[in-house]
């Protein structure tokens, strides 16, 4: 059953705020000069223009939320004596998320398979994730740092996604995805989309003939590899990097954190927060023995984990989405593109091979 | 679906501290459920991350064995914050566990086997779970040998039962330093080079070590002196770690976690690996 709805623009906000009575709603708002993704408030301008700068992550994934409570108490026999009482934390309600692009909600795709792996579910991500319909926009045009399209998804690509947004001519078609979409598509505000569903259907042929060709990069996982121990590759990559953490913080398909204990009182929290393979630390041994001590080092595991690593153990899925963020936002202008392509192309000096094997 | 909290520490009781050396102590602790105590069940040399809250969260073997079930024993060198924290704890004191994780030694395998262990420092904790293991199915296994060196007679570790181990008579022990110490009656020499001296045979026999990464290094190369091939050397990494439980991202080499597809490997299994120890 394919449910198609159509809403007009100007009753954006109004249904936002309908589905905000159920459901904590998240929409891209400009704040400075970024776009960010933050509860809707019908007061502030829905900043749909761009893609937003920092994805929605953290609605499934938050940049810090707590796991375990616990709490100290003295043991009645015996006064000197402290007892721990340790509970978890588990997330609650529903969410909603308006206007994440393919790239954003594709990302979610790759925590999936990972945190609600059989062997270790991650019951916090589960929760979220369950919890939360995403409402996704396809794109009308790429950036100059998009390339979805090389990692075989698209601007219109809803993998991941309840309910996809097309924009056309005084709104916007809805299609519903999953059952959480549909249920989302009640609303009375809503007309029947079944005669826009053309212009939506252009609307994404329009956004595909906008893309440049795409370089073939189902041979990166072994050509990413191949230069692994040639480290001057990976020196000169990351060679202007600051090991600032804003590609990773910013990427929607990073997904390592760090877990930390807060104390006050008699009362504590362990919290999870996010993390990244770019910072120094992240590695170190308690001997002090660090097995990625430089930059080089840390963007090889980055881009090695994304090209290589992760399609390797996950069925030949990259899982670097395309979104461009890492590169839009980098201060010293690394490009992820480039140095896969690279990768690819890189053709070992004469004699390098037979030193590298020994 | 599995829906076990993965974060969520069994609280426990230190039931006896034993003070090894100047910088590392034993704890062995008890869960608080008492089922949780009765049904937990491990395999010699998975780790377990052990709390003490407010401070965080730390990864150690779990060096008692299997086979002896009345307290889950874990020693702690002093290296950073969460080391410290626990060598403050006494008996009575809580800590959180989260365990068992990560795979174990492949001791089915080494079942007919001699078995060579090599260890240094601290790195004696994962071989002793194997070894006592081994001591309580002794018939399953053939000649074993243990090498065990500290940089002097302070700095080891298990030191009451290493003479128990010194007794038996199926048990070959060596005990070593690094230097000249007085009163001190077994060989002096680094651990490489007396296990060049003692030129065990690699014929049927399986060799596992753990120890310092330099002390590693050049045990590997006097292992493949005395003939010992790469599938014949099993040893136990010390990643970073955080979660253990494959999902966090700080222990991989690779595609290989440590915490899950560790921390035990062969030395061959190590070579397949991207280098980066
Ligand atoms: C599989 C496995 C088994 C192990 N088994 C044992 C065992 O049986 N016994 C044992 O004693 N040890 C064992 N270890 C090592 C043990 O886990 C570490 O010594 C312990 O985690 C150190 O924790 P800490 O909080 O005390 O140190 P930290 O305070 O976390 O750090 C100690 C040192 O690490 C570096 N460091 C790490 N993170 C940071 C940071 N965020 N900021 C600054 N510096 C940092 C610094 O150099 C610091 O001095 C094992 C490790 C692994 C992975
Ligand atoms: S954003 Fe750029 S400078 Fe910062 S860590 Fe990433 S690659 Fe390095
Ligand atoms: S690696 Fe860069 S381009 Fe790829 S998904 Fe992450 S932020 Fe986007
Ligand atoms: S410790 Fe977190 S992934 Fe291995």
């Amino acid at each position: 059953m394919e449910l198609v709805k159509y809403l007009k623009s100007a009753d954006l906000k109004s249904w936002l705020q309908e589905l905000a009575r159920e459901n904590r709603v998240f929409a891209p708002r400009n704040e400075g000069d970024s776009v960010i993704f933050a509860p809707f408030d019908p007061e502030q301008e829905i900043a749909i223009v761009h893609p937003a700068t920092l994805p929605p992550k953290k609605t499934v994934f938050p940049q810090s939320e707590k796991l375990v409570d616990f709490t100290y108490s003295k043991d009645p026999e015996n006064l000197s004596r402290i007892m721990i009482d340790g509970k978890e934390v588990l997330p609650e309600g529903t969410a909603v998320v308006f206007g994440g692009r393919p790239c954003d909600v594709r990302g979610f795709t790759m925590f999936d398979r990972v945190y609600l792996a059989e062997k270790s579910t991650d019951i916090y991500y589960q929760a979220r994730r369950e919890n939360t319909t995403f409402i996704t926009l396809a794109c009308e045009k790429p950036e100059t740092t998009c390339f979805c399209h090389w990692v075989d998804s698209g601007p219109t690509d809803a993998t991941g996604s309840d309910v996809l947004a097309t924009v056309v001519d005084g709104g916007y078609v809805l299609e519903a995805l999953s059952d959480k979409g549909s249920k989302l598509l009640t609303s009375t505000l809503l007309e029947n989309g079944e005669s826009r569903k053309d212009e939506a259907r252009k609307a994404h042929e329009k956004a595909a003939e906008l893309l440049q060709d795409a370089p073939d990069l189902s041979g990166a996982p072994k050509k990413v590899l191949q230069v692994f121990d040639t480290m001057e590759f990976w020196e000169e990559a990351a060679a202007k990097c600051l090991s600032c953490g804003a590609c990773a913080y910013l990427c929607p398909s990073c997904y390592c954190f760090n877990i930390t204990d807060e104390t006050i009182g008699m009362k504590g929290t362990r919290i999870r927060s996010w993390d990244n393979c770019m910072s120094a630390q992240f590695t170190m041994e308690a001997s002090g023995h660090n097995p990625r001590p430089t930059k080089a080092h840390r963007l090889r595991n980055r881009v090695g984990h994304k090209f290589s690593y992760y399609p390797d153990i996950h069925d030949g899925v990259i899982s670097c989405c395309g979104c461009g963020r890492c590169i839009k936002s980098c201060p010293v202008g690394t490009d992820i593109r480039e140095i896969v392509l690279q990768a690819i192309e890189y053709e070992p000096a004469v004699g390098e091979e037979q030193a590298d094997e020994q | 679906m599995n829906n076990k909290n993965l974060y969520l520490p069994e609280m426990a009781t230190i039931n006896e501290v034993i003070e090894e050396t100047a910088n590392i102590m034993t704890f062995r602790v008890i869960l608080n459920n008492p089922d949780a105590m009765e049904n937990f069940s491990f395999e010699p040399g998975q780790v377990g991350q052990l709390s003490s809250f407010g401070t965080g969260e730390a990864t150690f073997v779990i060096n008692s064995p299997p086979t002896r079930k009345e307290y889950l024993q874990f020693s702690v060198m002093r290296a950073g914050e969460v080391t410290s924290k626990l060598h403050s704890l006494k008996p009575g004191d809580q800590v959180g566990v989260r365990a068992p994780l990560g795979n174990y030694f492949p001791y089915e395998d080494m079942k007919g086997k001699d078995i060579l262990f090599i260890g240094g420092g601290i790195g004696m904790a994962p071989l002793r779970t194997l070894l006592l293991y081994m001591l309580d199915n002794r018939k399953d296994y053939g000649k074993i040998t243990l090498l065990y060196g500290a940089r002097s007679p302070v700095d080891m570790a298990f030191n009451y039962e290493v003479s128990s181990w010194l007794e038996r008579d199926d048990l070959e022990t060596h005990l070593t330093i690094d230097a000249e110490f007085e009163g001190w009656p077994h060989t002096v020499g680094l651990i490489p080079n007396v296990l060049l001296d003692i030129a065990p045979s690699p014929e049927n026999c399986v060799a596992v070590t753990c120890g310092p990464p330099i002390m590693i290094k050049f045990t590997l190369q006097a292992l493949e002196k005395l003939g010992f091939t790469d599938e014949q050397i099993v040893t136990t990494l010390e990643k970073r770690m955080k979660c253990g439980v494959g999902l966090c991202g700080r222990c991989n080499i690779g595609t290989s976690y440590v915490c899950m597809d560790g921390p035990v490997f062969t030395y061959a299994q190590l070579k397949e690996l991207p280098n980066e120890l």
